[in-house]
């Protein structure tokens, strides 16, 4: 029976509350006494040699407060990347500065050289578009293929490193040897070359940052769109602008949707701090979508050669990857990790293969920052994976579900550990793959094939079994990887004297739904109701410290700090009932909201325990401190690992190529599930931007650098007829076994799992037309491309 | 600067406002009413959608000076007298129909128009009339399945769990 209340139930959500009424509070709806407005000036190429910016005309317009420019902030630091990543040869990757504004040099289209602050935004925006005009820019050539800008050394994204590359990461280096024998004698090799298309993640909510500053104080407060403002405190106050961590204060309020892009710090968040001691006034700015566009952080875009070498019966022998990795102009704060421990260490997949070994390159070109974006690094080697797989099996003639079956690791292997640094602690890939199948009904495949038949549509089916590394991470093991962050966390336990909760928690919800899940697991284990708790996030001057979410660390992380902060409030408490029942401590029990001793009918309600807490009358204040408050910090042991089978349906129309997402099914573990509400809705979100990735977006820069998709009149989001309702499933679960939760997140399976069945599919369906020479089609798979593809 | 009255949520309101004053700006700026988000530039996302006579409209795309004298109706004026939530601001609760809340009040106000005018939707009609409005969170699913919901059908047996 489902619960209905507590661990396990489908709690609505009650933040729905605000949102629903307009009660909502974002970054852009706070309107402050004495505010000024901030428009950053961006360059329109993509690579130029500032000449000169005069700055006499625009500060003398009307409104105009400041002008700001590179010069400016030349002293302070730049923004670092998070990650260090050693190149094969030894050699630490090159880390160019990143500053505040740009100095000396543009290298993107959109790369913020200027920034205008005025009474009014019109005002600011009149005076940004002169500044622009008295702005000097000597346009260089633009960088923007990778693989010319590895191959061309005279034209340089930035003038000390000549080849543009950051690293040339091997993974494991000590293993190639291996890897490249395992081919060598492979009775058949299978090579796929393919292209992961760069993404913008177009949180719906357009970045944004309100700087404040008390003269009298010294104290800042900036308040931004993020999804770990702790995070953003360090890298601005430690590592930018030299403010002292305990004088600047880092709000997120609600935040519209992150997806990756809100984790990083960006330039725009320093400015307003330092305008606002300038000006002695709050300064805010708020992104225009044609800013996120150009200037926040693009995912994905990988190109990659894969090779599967396997028995002719379809027995995975070895995996071997070439990679280039476009991470633009600069490095955002974890686009080193990405391409390298998000990505390489996965190339194992859910399938015992004893051989793997990944090269990625990671290129500078003139074009925006690529990061972390939902799934990050995860989605592109399972897409490289499961299509490779996917060729063999048609190569050799196999079925895609039997040649899965015959190399996924079994319940009996686990703990595994992989050839790629990773040990998998629990799983049963077995379970959901049989799953799918059911839910996806693969039975009655062919007659629907023929019923599409039927009216001319091909109809294809697609497989993707996939698995993720999350649970961002093991802070000795991410340290060991390069790391320059611990990435554990932490939650207070806040009773109060009459007996209701605040949880401060160091995750950050920007859709999640914490304010709901976190109150129910605190109410189950304390056996209180779920409106006496409230959680608290998003506030560093509230909570003891945190790295916020992404990577599906969330509840793996920051809900493991809570549950060890209620597991030391249930202790004391069992301090203070010994007290005051008279009673050894040892013998009392904490059950359903009671603290009783053993055996007898003597108890104490956890609402008596928390006021004798606060009104210690009658309570061992020699031995025990009053108040009941608790503190916990927690570094898991190990990633998680969440895994999955998903099975896409499409119909191609092959007059047009236009594919249409039949049905989708996706079978996931996910272990223990807290709201399982919640956690499908996740699902759908993640696979809702999965097939967005394979169907419709793509970001394009043209030769010269100009963004080609800078709106979403050119950038093809997916609405609401370009997909199906999914059948959604997480029964076949397999508790976590390193954290008390058991848990393993959801947040970027949807994501990762979704592309390769969608391409398997519709390659799927063009064989089954008689289109047997097209092996393989870029995403996103337009009418065009497969149109282009059929008509070969 | 331009005197507009028009009526907002059955109030009455008359301010000065520029020509090139947007209805989105009015409604934020003028009258703290920001439960009307500014998602994108170009009238593509949404969220800004409201009420004009009953018909929905992006505001982000008409000046507040086009309707003078309408009848504008935003997300804060969408609840029952009482403060509860209207039946498709429910509908969203029951059926998880928002996560981030970002779009929420223009998916509302879309939703609502629609079954102003279509009563009995069908899940197409649905998916059609929302094209307008772009949700990164959902995948759509609970935003479909609560406007269905909304409109007294059963929600189609594949979309129920």
């Amino acid at each position: 029976m489902p619960k209905d209340t507590g661990i396990g139930a489908s709690s609505k959500r009650r933040e729905d509350v605000r949102f629903l009424t307009g009660k909502g509070l974002y970054t852009q709806d706070i309107a402050l006494a004495g505010q000024t407005y901030a428009v950053m000036v961006r360059s329109n190429v993509a690579h130029g040699k500032i000449k000169s910016i005069n700055t006499a005309k625009a500060a003398a317009m009307p409104g105009v407060l400041a002008v700001f420019t590179g010069e400016d902030f030349k002293d302070v630091g730049g923004n670092p990347a998070g990650w260090l990543i050693n190149s094969r040869d030894g050699t630490p990757m090159r880390e160019p500065k990143r500053p505040v504004l740009a100095h000396g040099k543009v290298r993107h289209v959109g790369d913020a050289y200027a920034a205008i602050v005025a009474e009014t935004y019109n005002q600011a925006k009149d005076a940004a578009q002169q500044l622009a005009d008295d702005t000097d820019i000597e346009e260089l050539p633009a960088i923007i293929d990778m693989k010319a800008a590895v191959a061309n050394p005279a034209n340089r994204v930035h003038d000390e490193i000549p080849d543009n590359l950051c690293f040339d990461w091997g993974w494991i280096e000590d293993n190639r040897a291996a890897v490249d024998a395992a081919f060598k004698s492979a009775p058949h090799v299978t090579t796929l070359e393919l292209v992961n298309n760069r993404l913008v993640p177009n949180a719906m909510e357009p970045r944004a940052s309100i700087g404040e500053y008390n003269a009298g104080t010294g104290d800042y407060k900036l308040t931004t769109t993020s999804q770990n403002p702790h995070l953003t405190r360090l890298l601005v106050a430690a590592f930018v602008l030299g403010i002292p961590e305990n004088k600047l204060t880092v709000v997120a309020p609600d935040v519209g949707g992150g997806f990756g892009s809100k984790i990083y710090h960006y330039g725009e968040a320093a400015l307003v701090l330092a305008a606002a001691k300038k000006l002695g006034r709050p300064v805010r700015w708020i992104a225009e979508r044609s800013e996120s566009f150009l200037s926040d952080a693009h995912g994905r875009d990988h190109v990659t050669k894969i090779e599967l070498a396997s028995t002719k019966d379809g027995e995975i022998l070895a995996i071997r990857t070439e990679t280039l990795a476009n991470v633009g102009a600069y490095l955002s704060n974890f686009s080193t990790a990405t391409p390298t421990f998000l990505h390489g260490t996965l190339m194992a997949g859910p399938y015992k293969v004893p051989h793997v070994y990944v090269n990625v390159k990671t290129v500078f070109t003139n074009t925006a920052p690529v990061d972390a974006y939902r799934g990050a690094g995860r989605p592109e080697a399972t897409f490289s994976i499961e299509r490779v797989v996917d060729k063999m099996c048609r190569e050799l003639g196999l079925d895609a579900f039997e040649v899965r079956r015959k190399n996924l690791l079994t319940p009996d292997q686990f703990p595994y550990t992989t050839p790629v640094g990773l040990v998998y602690d629990t799983g049963n890939y077995q379970a959901t793959l049989d799953k799918a199948i059911e839910l996806g009904d693969v039975a009655g495949f062919e007659a629907r094939a023929a019923a599409s038949a039927a009216k001319g549509k091909l109809r294809g089916m697609g497989l993707s079994t996939w698995i993720e590394a999350c649970g961002i991470a093991p802070s000795h093991l991410v340290g060991v990887l390069g790391s320059r962050v611990g990435l554990f966390d932490a939650a207070t336990v806040r009773v109060n004297a009459t007996g209701n909760i605040s949880v401060m928690t160091g995750a950050h919800s920007h859709g999640q739904g914490h304010e709901t899940v976190f109150a129910q697991i605190v109410a189950d284990k304390l056996g209180i109701d779920e409106s006496a708790v409230d959680i608290v996030h998003g506030d560093t001057s509230k909570i003891p410290f945190g790295m916020g979410s992404y990577g599906s660390r969330s509840l793996a992380v920051c809900g493991s700090a809570m549950d060890k902060a209620v597991d030391k409030i249930i202790a004391k408490g069992k301090k203070i009932a010994a007290h005051m029942l008279e009673a050894s401590e040892g013998d009392i029990v904490f059950e359903a909201g009671k603290f009783s001793v053993a055996g007898t009918d003597k108890a104490k309600t956890f609402g008596e325990i928390a006021f004798s807490a606060y009104v210690p009358h009658n309570y061992p204040l020699e031995t025990l401190e009053p108040g009941l408050e608790e503190t916990a910090f927690y570094d898991p042991a190990n990633f998680t690992y969440p895994a999955g089978a998903y099975i896409c349906e499409v119909e191609v129309d092959p007059e047009t190529g236009k594919v249409d997402i039949a049905s989708f099914t996706a079978a996931d573990d996910f272990g223990n599930v807290m709201n399982p509400m919640i956690v499908e809705g996740q699902v759908h979100g993640g696979v809702g931007q999965g097939i967005g990735q394979a169907l419709l977006e793509n970001t394009v820069y043209d030769e010269n650098g100009q963004i080609l998709t800078a709106s979403f009149m050119d950038y093809a989001m997916p609405r609401a007829d370009d997909v199906p309702f999914y059948t959604v499933d997480h029964s076949c679960a397999t508790p976590c076994t390193h954290n008390p939760l058991g848990v393993k997140g959801c947040g970027e399976a949807g994501a990762i799992g979704s592309p390769p069945a969608v391409i398997n599919a519709v390659i799927d369906a063009l064989h089954r037309g008689g289109h047997t020479h097209v092996t393989h089609i870029d995403m996103p798979v337009s009418p065009a491309r497969v149109w282009a593809a059929i008509n070969g | 600067m331009t005197k507009v009255t028009m009526t907002v949520n059955g109030k009455s309101v008359s301010a000065e406002v520029e020509g090139r004053t947007l209805l989105s700006a009015f409604l934020r700026e003028g009258l703290a009413l920001t439960g009307t988000h500014i998602g994108c530039d170009t009238t593509q996302c949404g969220a800004c959608t409201v009420h004009v006579d009953g018909k929905a409209v992006k505001s982000c795309a008409v000046f507040a000076l086009d309707v003078d004298g309408a009848n504008v109706r935003t997300i804060e004026g969408m609840a029952n007298a009482d403060g509860s939530l209207s039946v498709i601001q429910q509908s969203f609760q029951d059926h998880h129909g928002l996560q981030c809340g970002f779009c929420t009040p223009g998916m509302v106000m879309a939703s609502a128009a629609l079954l102003a005018d279509n009563p009995k939707p069908t899940e197409a009609e649905v998916r059609h009339h929302l094209e307008g409005n772009i949700c990164r969170c959902t995948g759509y699913h609970n935003i479909v399945k609560a406007v269905l919901a909304a409109s007294g059908q059963d929600v189609p047996a594949v979309a129920a769990e």
